[in-house]
């Protein structure tokens, strides 16, 4: 299902990755926002969204890192330019990602930046959405939010064009030992 | 019709940046349409869709009752009202006592129903869209012209100049840069907004959950960012099981865009914390607006079914050439005549409802599976009940119900048009054809109709009977069709009658909607066509066969004359189409086409009744490839000619560009002749390469095929 997922992804735009580990994926992450250039100014740093990934990983470590923050309110977010967040759920047959976004900061994380990196657990990949919907219930979730590609129009003259509103770029990053949200 | 409708269709079709933007979205929709539901069965889907919207709006008021308990159990404040000024007020009370200045709306048609805008800003509140398209209108100060894209309309130059003047600087029309212009422009509305509007794709009463999908991210931030949020939500929008979500967003975006899915969907159930820590205030409006009555109304209930997707805009013949903005201020195309018929009034619908040609070609495509061609005649049925015929059509129409003094009349006209018949063609007909257009030439009315031929045949003896239903075109203007007809079926052994009783089908009435004018036809050609043992009865004209298969019946049923029903239900069994019949006679061995033959290569066109209603488009192709001809398809080889009966009559300004559209794609084919199986299309089509001197022959299926039967 990985694959399909990838194919489908990447046919709407979206750059996937995939990982064995954390580490893996927390060094494909920092090289990402090194590669961008990120610095503490506004326009130039990125911020991370509180997530089960973040857990399991020394947040000193990260809090060294320049130009990239750990706190999420929507000022902050409003002015940088790489959101992270982590997302529950992948959808193979739409190279969709899904979850419960009921936190306001993995929605400020992954609406208003430039770029968005979402994790992913590997085993959170699911067949389709009538699939997803017996596993997440309005029950448990006031906000349950897809994203399927980066933010898109073709209101003008219908020519598509990316990043209206929301990021410009969704980076997936799958990580095979992050587990399942079950 | 009025003079500015008319004017505004005048406008449209000649503003080449609609007519040019619209043409290529509908050609590149159908190809990406097409991509996008690859691997699923159209069918079953919206069969699903069908039935469980069907069962929603059979249902209104439970689920409505059912989602007011879960959506508020779970901290949503619902309103529930069937009057669009209480939806206005309870917002405006909801503004100004949360201390609101400044509203960031995400697209909403329901608002646009009950022109919310105006009516915040005239209170002192900024409501502004956020949907690119919505927000290029507003500051244009104009009305959507299609569902989804709200600003096809609009070159990149014209929205260039809009945002200059917006942020004052000169911006080029380069479109990415006017994205990122848009995006910078609108972020200080989201940031600063202290209500977001939106609308809804979907309500879910089982969970109290509302359903939004955008592809720009700005539903997210509109629901988001804003410390109240407010959901404008026609009733039509619940669905009764979570589940149904996914049945539904399997077709909208599929339908809508051509996309798996838009970039982003959220489903709310309930409020949300803000950055402050507070809890969003979350208020949910179920908006009736007459819908209760649509869905209590039997014919019109399954417009209800609809999701809001616009495909049937974008396959609209009439739709691409003139664009939302005739249609009204709000809801366009055909399914937009059949709901401002009700959530404005029926009487606004007067001129717009002629605007559809019954092509039916949206009703293939619609995943709620509406019947929009069926429910616009249900309109125009209404209106002349409401209003009466206006007096010319009633004159018309008592000639035509009057078999002798329409006949008669026929006949008059052909000895008096002879002078001005040209080539087999004349300029003016006089009588009801009167002021077609310029852009077709009309054919003659034959000196002799078929009527009269047909004494002077002589057939062979043979072991069965068909009754010819020979039809207003082929009688009086192309007799040799008929005449082509009853030799092929001679040679396959079936003698042909001509009940002379027989009359008009009744369509120019039906489609007007006089419908009690067109069941006095129904009742006489029944008569007329049951009154000897025949094992057939065959028509060429697919608009005459759709009569009297399936429209005599429901002209029957819609004025509950129940009486007359058995009789029309052994006409309808009894009824086939040429094409269809001949295809049978020769699988049958009965009928022996010319073997070896290379007549070169032909293309062929689909009319609209023919393949849309009575589902036949493979039988004339086979047989004609049988006969020896190479067909080569032409580019929207099943699009409307622009004939639709009488409509190419009353709108010639727009029945002609779809012409000329259609003579392009035949001339495109190279092909030296066309076939076709409807007379009214040979009479269009014919009629406009004899203007503009194609060269391309125009031929009826049953011309072709005569001259290569054995026998
Ligand atoms: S029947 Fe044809 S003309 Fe009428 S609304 Fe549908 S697509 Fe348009
Ligand atoms: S009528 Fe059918 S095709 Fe048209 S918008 Fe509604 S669901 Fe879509």
């Amino acid at each position: 299902m990985f694959e399909q997922f990838k194919s489908k992804a990447e046919g709407v735009s979206a750059e996937v990755h995939r990982f064995a580990t954390r580490f893996g994926a927390l060094e494909f992450i920092i090289g990402f926002l090194q590669g961008e250039g990120v610095a503490d100014r506004p326009g130039s740093y990125a911020i991370w969204a509180a997530c089960p990934f973040l857990e399991g990983i020394e947040r000193q470590s990260l809090q060294q890192f320049a130009g990239l923050k750990l706190e999420v309110t929507r000022e902050l977010a409003a002015a940088a330019k790489i959101g992270i967040s982590q997302m529950d759920w992948a959808l193979a047959d739409t190279g969709t990602l899904a979850g419960d976004s009921s936190r306001l900061d993995g929605r400020l994380a992954s609406t208003l930046t430039g770029i968005h990196i979402a994790l992913v657990p590997t085993s959170g990949i699911l067949p389709d959405m009538p699939t997803l919907l017996t596993r997440l219930h309005p029950d448990a979730s006031n906000y349950i939010a897809m994203i399927t590609g980066p933010s898109r129009t073709a209101d003008i003259e219908r020519v598509l064009t990316i990043g209206v509103h929301g990021p410009s770029r969704l980076v997936i990053v799958f990580c095979d030992e992050l587990g399942g949200t079950e | 019709m009025g003079t500015t409708f008319k004017e505004s269709i005048h406008q449209a079709v000649n503003n080449a940046n609609l007519t040019g933007a619209l043409g290529a979205f509908s050609e590149a929709y159908k190809v990406n349409r097409a991509r996008a539901y690859e691997g699923i069965d159209f069918e079953e889907l919206r069969g699903r869709i069908a039935e469980l919207k069907g069962n929603a709006a059979a249902h209104l008021d439970q689920l409505a009752e059912q989602f007011t308990r879960n959506a508020e159990a779970r901290g949503a404040k619902v309103f529930r009202t069937s009057d669009p000024a209480a939806v206005r007020e309870y917002i405006l009370k909801v503004a100004q006592e949360g201390g609101v200045t400044r509203i960031a709306k995400s697209k909403s048609m329901a608002t646009e129903e009950i022109h919310l805008n105006p009516y915040l800003e005239k209170a002192g509140i900024e409501a502004g869209e956020t949907d690119l398209g919505e927000w290029i209108i507003q500051l244009a100060g104009q009305t959507p012209s299609h569902m989804v894209m709200p600003a096809i309309h609009m070159t990149r130059q014209e929205v260039a100049e809009l945002f200059s003047k917006e942020v004052n600087e000169r911006l080029s029309s380069d479109i990415p840069r006017l994205v990122k212009v848009a995006r910078e422009q609108l972020r200080p509305l989201f940031l600063e907004a202290e209500m977001g509007i939106s609308g809804a794709n979907i309500a879910v009463a089982e969970t109290g959950s509302i359903v939004l999908m955008t592809n720009e991210g700005n539903a997210r931030l509109v629901t988001t960012l804003p410390r109240i949020h407010v959901a404008v939500v026609g009733i039509e929008k619940l669905v009764a099981q979570y589940g149904d979500v996914a049945t539904i967003l399997k077709a909208l975006p599929r339908s809508a865009t051509a996309q798996l899915l838009t970039s982003y969907v959220s489903i709310i159930s309930g409020p949300t914390p803000n950055d402050d820590g507070s809890q969003k205030e979350l208020h949910i409006i179920l908006m009736d607006n007459r819908r209760s009555e649509m869905a209590a109304d039997p014919q019109f209930r399954q417009a209800l079914q609809c999701i809001r997707c616009a495909s049937c805009l974008n396959v609209c013949p009439i739709f691409r050439l003139v664009g939302g903005h005739v249609f009204g201020k709000v809801y366009t195309g055909g399914i937009g005549t059949i709901l401002t018929a009700w959530f404005d009034e029926l009487k606004k619908t007067e001129d717009i409802q002629g605007l559809c040609i019954q092509c039916g070609a949206c009703k293939d495509v619609c995943p709620g599976k509406i019947d929009i061609p069926e429910l616009i005649m249900e309109i125009r049925r209404r209106l002349v009940k409401e209003q009466g015929l206006p007096l010319m059509q009633q004159a018309i129409y008592s000639v035509v119900n009057n078999r002798r003094l329409f006949h008669g009349m026929l006949r008059a006209a052909s000895l008096a048009a002879k002078p001005f018949t040209s080539g087999g063609f004349l300029r003016h007909l006089p009588l009801f054809l009167a002021d077609l257009t310029d852009k077709r030439s009309l054919p003659a009315i034959a000196a002799e109709p078929f009527r009269d031929r047909f004494r002077k045949i002589k057939q062979p003896p043979c072991k069965e009977k068909a009754a010819f239903y020979a039809g207003c075109l082929i009688d009086f203007a192309y007799p040799e069709m008929g005449e082509a007809l009853i030799s092929i079926l001679n040679k396959a052994g079936i003698e042909v009658v001509f009940p002379d009783e027989q009359t008009c089908c009744g369509a120019p009435a039906r489609y007007s909607g006089a419908y009690e004018v067109a069941a006095g036809n129904a009742m006489d050609n029944i008569k007329a066509l049951l009154a000897q043992e025949v094992q057939y009865v065959v028509s060429a004209c697919p608009t005459c066969t759709v009569a009297l298969q399936h429209e005599f019946i429901r002209d029957f049923e819609s004025l509950g004359q129940t009486e007359r029903l058995p009789r029309a239900r052994e006409l309808s069994a009894r009824t086939v189409d040429f094409s269809t019949l001949v295809k049978q006679l020769v699988d049958e061995g009965r009928l022996t086409l010319q073997e070896g033959q290379q007549l070169g290569a032909i293309t062929y066109h689909d009319s609209c009744h023919l393949k849309r209603t009575l589902q036949v488009s493979q039988q004339p192709r086979e047989l004609l490839e049988k006969a020896g001809y190479a067909l080569t398809e032409m580019f929207e080889c099943d699009t409307c000619c622009g004939m639709g009966g009488s409509y190419s009559m009353k709108l010639p300004e727009i029945s002609g560009p779809i012409l000329q559209r259609k003579l392009h794609n035949i001339r495109q084919t190279g092909a030296p002749v066309v076939a076709m199986d409807c007379p009214g299309c040979v009479m269009q089509i014919r009629g406009g390469f004899d203007q503009a001197e194609g060269g391309v022959q125009v031929k009826h299926t049953v011309e072709l095929l005569a001259e290569q039967v054995k026998g």
